[in-house]
């Protein structure tokens, strides 16, 4: 493992959108994680390999230094706290914005305002910010439902297109943050492959930066 | 809890086994008499103390991770020690009358309510060493070569050494005039190299663009030695050149003495900011993503205690180190086997051969009568059989 650099990525969107990165580093993979069922892709470098995980365990690889490098999204690293890792660079990819939502009709809330959200650290976070106390619902995903049954006043979540809210008659509120992938780096990575992995940045900070 | 779940520790709390805990207390051993050799005196600070002298000194980076109880005594707050460095620093301040260095070295365990973000236990066996009362860079360098020997005694190589200054980062926001909770916006993204945060929150401070400039090329001061060249020419600032210098004097003090280290230098490592002064430093072994020992300068961490010193030192949970030692060895200890006779006369020159070879260092097991034991089935090595009138010693196929 320590010759090793292991770049640690999300299947979908942060894939798709790493690719020309990766290729203007002259890093391709040469599997297809949609098509291959490996967790562990080759490339055309011995010594370079993709581990392909859920996105928010990609910090945690990194974090203890099963990955080098990964790409993350800033929400969640915002969740996950980020302790241990280098935020390195913003790889402009995977754009959105992390927002709070709520029906359309504002109806009077009665006692503790309740949020849904699978970012439970985040929504404490920002409603703390706010001077308001709440109570954090953890959903695990379609938090749309979730006002819409009476579970919670307002959900926590990342809107792209802001379509699905409106399907579901809800309105983006409060904008919390704006959301980016980032290269994530292990410190001890950083430390001890300091030359792979500076250029490494340096050609993914070329490709950011001519898009 | 349920009947069958009681075997069950609590999270991040272990039990020791041989050759485990045997490998630890002997690592243990030598580590002590090295530091003994170095002229550090052994001292053990007590398990439990009054919460407010274990806080002090290290400002609240310890307040979350220590375990607190009532003292049916004093009525005071007990905490049980989360680092021994605050305790160490009491009995220089307390007991050491001398304006002289005092050298300390310390081995114990230590318990945190929390499982920090990479360790696997909250109860590490805490080693370590502290110089008191030297303010220069040589100090430093003894210290850091003592930990550099710490790991190479328990077996440790290709181990890759990172240095830092904290008074870097801390003279250059002096120097800005920044706001406390500035400094600590500052520090939270440089320590994570958030170079997109860190940029957003320069440009919304009233500094010049010079200095926002210096701010921002500490994310890159890393790498080799020339780092420190190259941040002598972009850190325009009078006391910034003169920790440059400092950190330089021990770089080059360590690879005088010890020139196949590899030496990583890192400016904007930051770690212990609140209680660190001045050079900060860890190892790192390839394969591991986090530090295996770490220390620095931490000046004036006893002026609570009604002395303020220099002091400088370093630790590493030698449990962690073993474990990381064993993983590559594991060596089969010589075990003999001593069978039960019911001759009388045989029975008494067998315990004197016993006592002979434990006297001689060997490892001897004696059977015990009805147990049905055999030497395979204890993992014995050897066995001592009666043969010519006397035991001799077989090796066990």
């Amino acid at each position: 493992m320590s010759n090793t650099l292991t770049i640690a990525l999300s299947k979908g969107r942060i894939f798709k959108e790493t690719l020309p990165l990766l290729a203007h580093a002259d890093i391709h993979p040469i599997d297809d994680p949609d098509k291959s069922r490996k967790l562990i892709l080759d490339t055309n470098h011995d010594d370079i390999k993709l581990v392909i995980i859920r996105a928010t365990d990609v910090p945690t690889y990194v974090q203890y230094g099963a990955a080098d490098v990964g790409v993350a999204g800033k929400d969640v690293l915002m969740e996950h706290g980020g302790e241990g890792l280098y935020e390195r660079l913003d790889l402009k990819i995977a754009k959105c914005r992390l927002m709070t939502a709520g029906p359309v009709e504002n109806k009077p809330i009665n006692g503790r305002l309740r949020v849904a959200t699978k970012f439970v650290n985040t929504a404490r976070r920002f409603y703390a910010e706010q001077g308001i106390q709440v109570e954090v619902i953890k959903l695990y995903g379609s938090m749309e439902l979730a006002p819409l049954v009476g579970l919670a006043d307002r959900i926590v979540d990342v809107v792209d297109t802001g379509n699905t809210l409106k399907a579901n008659g809800l309105i983006p509120m409060e904008h919390i943050a704006d959301i980016s992938s980032r290269l994530v780096v292990n410190k001890a990575s950083m430390k001890m492959k300091h030359q792979r992995i500076k250029s490494l940045i340096d050609r993914f900070s070329e490709a950011v930066n001519k898009n | 809890m349920l009947k069958k779940d009681r075997w069950l520790l609590p999270e991040g709390i272990q039990e020791v086994l041989s050759p485990q805990a045997k490998a630890m207390d002997q690592q243990r051993r030598v580590l002590l008499d090295m530091y003994h050799s170095w002229g550090y005196d052994l001292v053990e600070p007590p398990m439990i103390d009054f919460l407010d002298s274990l806080l002090t000194g290290t400002g609240h980076d310890l307040q979350l991770m220590t375990f607190t109880m009532t003292d049916q005594i004093s009525g005071k707050l007990l905490g049980v020690r989360a680092d021994m460095t605050p305790q160490i620093a009491r009995i220089d301040a307390h007991h050491i009358k001398t304006d002289q260095p005092s050298r300390f070295c310390y081995v114990g365990r230590v318990l945190k309510t929390r499982l920090e973000v990479f360790s696997q236990t909250r109860s590490p066996l805490q080693v370590g060493v502290e110089l008191y009362g030297h303010d220069g860079p040589e100090s430093n360098i003894e210290v850091l070569l003592l930990m550099i020997e710490t790991l190479r005694a328990v077996g440790l190589e290709g181990f890759h050494i990172d240095l830092g200054h904290v008074g870097i980062f801390r003279s250059m926001a002096k120097q800005a005039g920044l706001s406390e909770y500035q400094e600590d916006n500052l520090f939270d993204a440089l320590q994570r190299k958030a170079v997109t945060e860190l940029a957003e929150l320069l440009s919304a401070m009233a500094i010049s663009e010079e200095q926002k400039r210096q701010f921002m090329a500490l994310v890159d001061l890393n790498g080799d030695i020339s780092v420190i060249e190259q941040a002598r020419k972009v850190l325009d600032n009078a006391e910034v050149q003169k920790e440059l210098d400092n950190l330089e004097t021990i770089a080059r003090g360590i690879l005088a003495r010890v020139p196949e280290q590899s030496l990583y230098f890192d400016l904007a490592e930051l770690r212990g900011y609140n209680y660190h002064t001045g050079v900060v430093f860890a190892a790192y072994l390839p394969g591991y993503g986090q530090e295996i020992a770490m220390g620095g300068r931490y000046d004036g961490i006893g002026k609570t205690f009604g002395r303020s010193r220099p002091a400088t030192g370093f630790s590493a949970d030698l449990s962690y180190l073993v474990s990381i030692v064993n993983q590559a060895s594991e060596t089969r200890d010589t075990i003999i086997f001593a069978p039960v006779t019911q001759d009388t006369a045989q029975q008494q020159s067998l315990m004197d051969k016993v006592k002979e070879l434990r006297q001689q260092g060997q490892r001897v097991v004696c059977e015990l009568p009805g147990s049905g034991s055999s030497a395979e089935a204890l993992g014995c090595t050897h066995q001592l059989s009666h043969d010519k009138g006397e035991w001799q010693l077989m090796a066990v196929s």
